[in-house]
């Protein structure tokens, strides 16, 4: 094996590989294609990876419009409005808020986020709109930009007239692009642009409106913004400000970007190796049918390792093929995948070829398709010239040392890939088990139904179904292979649906009777009565209420908010030398930060349980310490129990409280939930807001609810079931389609290692039909044997891979998103019913003519 | 040479046309078989199949070696050309004790010093005819030896069949193709396992009287493994095998 490098560098080597594949050239094409796609897939995405990752630098100030942006939930005034004026360069302020609009002429109702700006933002890139000049004149003239799917979704067009609270403007344009932000933005929160000077009209300003403000700044040239931060950081600080500069969202971009080129690239992989199992197994049945010529070979002198390296040639010879035509199919793919992505991305990418990445993915082919090709390869150097003089003579047999180190490789091989694309060494495990596991429980199913089909094939079954059953085990069959590439292929496309379905099903639930399905929220305590009235005059009920105070927390366990970051920050810092992370230290930021809509009240709710403690109704006087009640997964993340002290800051006022009980809330409930909920008789002079919950029964009850509402109080916002459904499966479909475009790679290699492997199998077949037509079989006959086989086949693989996708789909609702899982049969006999006719006709149609042939043409091959 | 009566059937089969380069034996003794026997472990207990086998063969001489079905015949052919390795006992070809080797060095040897014709020809099926004579000679690095396998195949007379595939000759002319590859490396060693047992009686008599004429003017030794009575007795000695033992060695007194 030491010479096999010289003799596979031999010219020698390749001319007699040449000469070797000259009957068999047409099959070797057909198995480089099982690796094609795969390698597609890989070329496509690192190409696009590539050609983003330049986007993103060449576009990077177009991802914020500014430089810097500074936000806060708090109106800037006093001292903050003055730092703000310190910041050097040109500014421009947002005023953003959640709220109704109307549509008078179609007479819809959404809600929208509104954006008040003023000043010349965005100062780079521009906010795109249809027609183009709307996004500058609205500035002057007035009017409104709304978000193209909004338009489209109640019908409205450019010119008709918008109610934003009190003021009714024209839609002066299509919005078609923010900088900085993706498509599926829209989707969450369709955006309405307005100028600041209108906002006044409006007339939502001044309740209590949830806004937030943000100044987007064009530095003075040559004005580093990192550096200004960090000069500006102790104000910034002081003042609560958030901060995001170009080098800041170019990072959390690159990194959200590494996710999902990382995530397509394991897909893509799956097809890859589920191609290299394609390709192992065809060449396995290509050696075999050179054994003979081996041992001649070795008779005339041919060395093992020169036998060895001359179907190493062509194996290398067929990765070569396959990379070269994945490589080319890769960058048609190329052209494709932007359409595909491109509601995530937030920038524009141009279709640039990446040759480096194009040259790596093939790489990554070629060498999946030589270490897998190497597996039936490795028997080649085991032939014994022997077996040219006895045709009966057996081959060395036994373990092979050498197979442990190609399965080693290969092992390697996918740790290395996995481990390259996820960057974590528990998730690259996790990816490569994941997989073993799944090719695992496939070919444990296949050995057993092989076995079960020997043992069990029931003997009053016709002729032609126990002939096709037993297919299922004869020497050389194709079990295990069509059960791994079909299985597999069934196995990641239900599970992605089923994953969607019972996603949006947590949700749908709540249609069922007398549940709540539609919230009022941002009522000011004087409309109370109205709102109320108009629920009455609609006939529909007032299932619940609650008041809302909004909060900030000040201190935990007398730890004030800034040490508790400061102390996450220091701990995190020696170990990340990349920028603070979140470590398992102290409370997350997001809860030391976040304003809690907290509510008060004396009885639990009925999606709540009380898991700990004691509910406190109300204060009593003699109380100084407020007894509170928490959520217990907040009370995790905040690391507090049954006791401990937590002041509040509830709008400048401190109030010190203390955790007297702890409750679960079923969040998937539409209705109101709240993280803390306070004792009566303390919050009641809070300012606050209310919140009403009411069912309607169909789409048009919840638009005429709506359309009242926003009429009379324009403050207070509705959102009802069916808008959070249709957003979420807005956003889970277009989750979805991107990865069923990567599945389908999967799915397509799988059909065409089944069309491979029916296809090697051929001539076994018409050997053996011509045996069964010689002793009377018609040829129907012979096509029902081939059909029985089939539909087994396909349906066993079916059965597989649906079995394992509900085990899937269980595991990750029950662990991952905490929701029922009720897989619809409908569902999963449509999926069954699918896989058996594809594999059935992609069965038949390749091993078309297997009963044409004459008997005698295929016995003098055989000679 | 002009009185043979095969060369007047075909002239085609015109050998000594051949510009055969000059052939020496190192050595009068080109096979020697010392003790050799072949024991396989099967599933109950060890089997053997050849039990101490010796004979030796001077360079030149023809040699068949004859019994009935399972008598060890194939199994000593595969010992004697290197195919298999023996349980004990040793095989020297020109001198060199194969037992000393390993599978590569056999190889070399066989490469370099035998020459094979097997009972159903054995042709490399993808492989046209002339590229299958060539064989040989190429894996020993020898380049541009198209014109001597032509050569060698117009004197079997395929001259005109270079480019065919095996599965469009017949079965005398792929024997033919078998002949012209066992020779053209001029093996001093010829092994020929029932070379005519898939072919009728006159083709197979015109493969024998080629092999015969080899072995006589170019001094190719001839081991021949064969059921055919007639085959075994045009060659000098006849060794019988009978249960894995030689029963009679006719070139032994």
């Amino acid at each position: 094996m030491i010479a096999l490098p010289r003799h596979l560098f031999a010219r020698w080597t390749w001319l007699m590989a040449w000469r070797d594949s000259r009957a068999s050239r047409r099959k070797l094409l057909l198995f480089s294609s099982s690796i094609v796609l795969g390698i597609a897939a890989l070329v496509a995405i690192g190409s696009f990876g590539t050609s983003l990752e330049q986007a993103i630098n060449d576009q990077s100030k177009a991802l914020l419009g500014a430089d810097l942006v500074i936000d806060t939930r708090v109106k800037p005034e006093g001292e903050r409005a003055q730092f703000l004026k310190s910041v050097p360069g040109e500014s421009s302020t947002e005023i953003n808020f959640a709220s109704m609009i109307y549509f008078p002429r179609t007479e819809g109702t959404r809600l929208v986020q509104i954006r008040a700006i003023e000043g010349g933002f965005p100062f780079y890139g521009e906010l795109e709109s249809l027609p183009k000049a709307a996004s500058q004149d609205f500035k002057q003239a007035g009017g409104a930009l709304v978000d193209e799917a909004l338009l489209l979704q109640f019908g409205v067009e450019v010119g008709d007239d918008i109610r934003i609270g009190k003021l009714v403007t024209k839609v002066a344009g299509k919005l078609l692009k923010v900088p900085g932000e993706s498509m599926a933005f829209a989707t969450i929160a369709p955006r309405v642009y307005i100028r600041a000077s209108d906002l006044a009209n409006t007339e939502l300003m001044k309740d209590a409106s949830l806004a937030r403000y943000r100044t987007f700044f064009r530095l003075p040239e040559n004005t580093d913004a990192e550096l200004l931060v960090t000069d500006l950081r102790p104000q910034i600080d002081k003042f609560q400000f958030g901060v995001d500069t170009v080098a800041e969202r170019q990072r959390d971009l690159g990194r959200a970007m590494d996710n999902l080129y990382n995530f397509l690239n394991l897909v893509g992989f799956v097809a890859l190796l589920l191609g290299g199992v394609g390709v192992a197994s065809a060449i396995h049945v290509h050696v075999k049918g050179k054994l003979a010529s081996v041992a001649v070979l070795r008779c005339l002198g041919c060395s093992s390792a020169q036998t060895f390296a001359i179907y190493l040639a062509q194996g290398m010879a067929l990765g070569l093929v396959g990379a070269l035509f994945g490589s080319a199919l890769g960058i048609i793919v190329q052209l494709i995948l932007p359409h595909v992505v491109g509601d995530f991305i937030p920038i524009d990418v141009e279709f640039h070829l990446a040759w480096l990445s194009i040259l790596s993915a093939a790489g990554t082919g070629f060498g999946a398709c030589v270490l897998f090709a190497l597996i039936p390869l490795l028997g080649v150097r085991r032939v014994s010239p022997l077996a040219a003089i006895r045709s009966s003579f057996e081959s060395k047999r036994g373990f092979d040392p050498l197979l442990l180190l190609v399965f080693g490789l290969i092992g390697a091989f996918i740790v290395a890939f996995a481990l390259a694309h996820t960057r974590r060494w528990h998730e690259g495990i996790g990816f490569s088990v994941g997989w073993a596991m799944a090719f695992g429980a496939l070919w444990t199913v296949a050995q057993t139904i092989s076995f079960l089909a020997r043992r069990l094939t029931p003997s009053w079954l016709p002729f032609v179904w126990r002939q096709g059953l037993s297919n299922l085990h004869r020497p050389n069959n194709r079990t295990t292979l069509l059960l791994l590439s079909v299985g597999l292929g069934t196995f990641l496309i239900l599970t992605l649906h089923l994953v969607q379905n019972s996603l949006l099903q947590g949700i749908v639930s709540a249609k069922t009777e007398g549940q709540a399905n539609a919230i009022l929220f941002d009522i000011q305590a004087d409309q109370r009565d109205g709102v109320a009235a108009v629920l009455k005059e609609q006939g529909l009920p007032l299932l619940d209420e609650a008041p809302i105070v909004t909060m900030r927390i000040e201190s935990i366990k007398g730890k004030s908010v800034e040490e508790l970051e400061t102390n996450r920050v220091e701990r995190a810092a020696p170990a990340q030398p990349g920028g603070p992370r979140e470590r398992r230290g102290g409370p997350p930021r997001w809860v030391l930060r976040r304003e809690f809509r907290t509510t008060f009240g004396d009885k639990l709710r009925d999606s709540e349980k009380l898991v700990a403690g004691e509910l406190v109704p109300a204060v009593t006087p003699d109380m100084d310490v407020i007894p509170i009640s928490v959520e217990d997964g907040l009370a995790k993340q905040m690391k507090v129990g049954l006791g401990d002290e937590i002041v509040w800051d509830v709008q400048g006022v401190p109030v010190k409280t203390k955790v007297a009980s702890l409750r679960s809330v079923d969040w998937r409930r539409v209705q109101p939930n709240f993280f803390v909920v306070f004792p009566t008789g303390i919050l009641e002079e809070a300012p606050s807001f209310y919140i009403m919950v009411t069912r309607v029964a169909d789409a048009a009850q919840s638009a005429a609810l709506q359309r009242e509402v926003v009429k009379q109080f324009p403050n207070v916002s509705a959102i009802d079931l069916t808008l959070i459904v249709g957003t979420l499966d807005a956003i889970v479909s277009k989750i979805a389609f991107v990865v069923r475009f990567m599945a389908l790679f999967t799915v397509l290699t799988g059909l065409l290692v089944l069309a491979g492997a029916i296809l090697t199998g051929r001539f076994q077949r018409m050997q053996e039909s011509v045996l069964l037509r010689t002793l009377g079989a018609s040829r129907r006959q012979i096509q029902q044997i081939l059909l029985a086989e089939y539909l087994a086949l396909g349906g066993l693989a079916a059965l597989t891979g649906i079995g394992l996708s509900v085990g899937a789909t269980w595991a990750l609702a029950k662990f991952i998103f905490k929701t029922d899982f009720n897989p619809e049969p409908l569902t999963l006999v449509v999926a069954f019913v699918i896989v058996c006719l594809l594999t059935t006709i992609t069965g038949m149609l390749a091993s078309r003519g297997v009963g044409n042939h004459p008997p005698l043409e295929v016995l003098r091959r055989e000679v | 040479m002009s009185s043979h009566a095969w060369e007047a059937r075909t002239t085609a089969f015109d050998l000594a046309a051949f510009p055969w380069k000059s052939f020496r034996v190192s050595s009068p003794a080109i096979l020697e078989v010392q003790r050799l026997a072949r024991t396989y472990q099967t599933a109950g207990e060890p089997l053997t199949v050849l039990h101490e086998i010796s004979f030796t063969l001077a360079a030149g001489a023809a040699c068949a070696i004859v019994g009935p079905s399972g008598s060890g015949k194939t199994t000593l052919l595969g010992l004697c050309a290197g195919l298999d390795t023996p349980s004990t006992g040793t095989v020297r070809v020109s001198g060199i004790d194969l037992g000393q080797l390993d599978e590569d060095g056999r190889a070399q040897v066989r490469n370099e010093q035998v020459g094979f014709v097997f009972q159903n020809f054995q042709l490399l099926p993808t492989l046209t005819a002339l590229e299958n004579v060539m064989v040989p000679m190429e894996l020993r690095g020898t380049r541009n030896v198209a014109p001597e396998a032509k050569e060698l195949l117009k004197l079997v007379g395929l001259g005109e069949r270079l480019h065919h595939y095996p599965v469009q000759l017949s079965g005398g002319e792929q024997q033919r193709v078998a002949l012209a590859r066992a020779f053209i490396n001029r093996p001093k060693l010829l092994f020929a396992d029932e070379p005519t047992g898939n072919l009728d009686t006159e083709t197979g008599h015109q493969i024998i009287e080629a092999l015969f004429q080899l072995n006589r003017e170019r001094g190719t030794t001839l081991v021949l493994v064969t059921h055919d009575q007639e085959l075994a007795a045009r060659a000098g000695r006849v060794i019988r095998l009978k249960g894995g033992a030689m029963i009679s060695d006719s070139g032994q007194p």
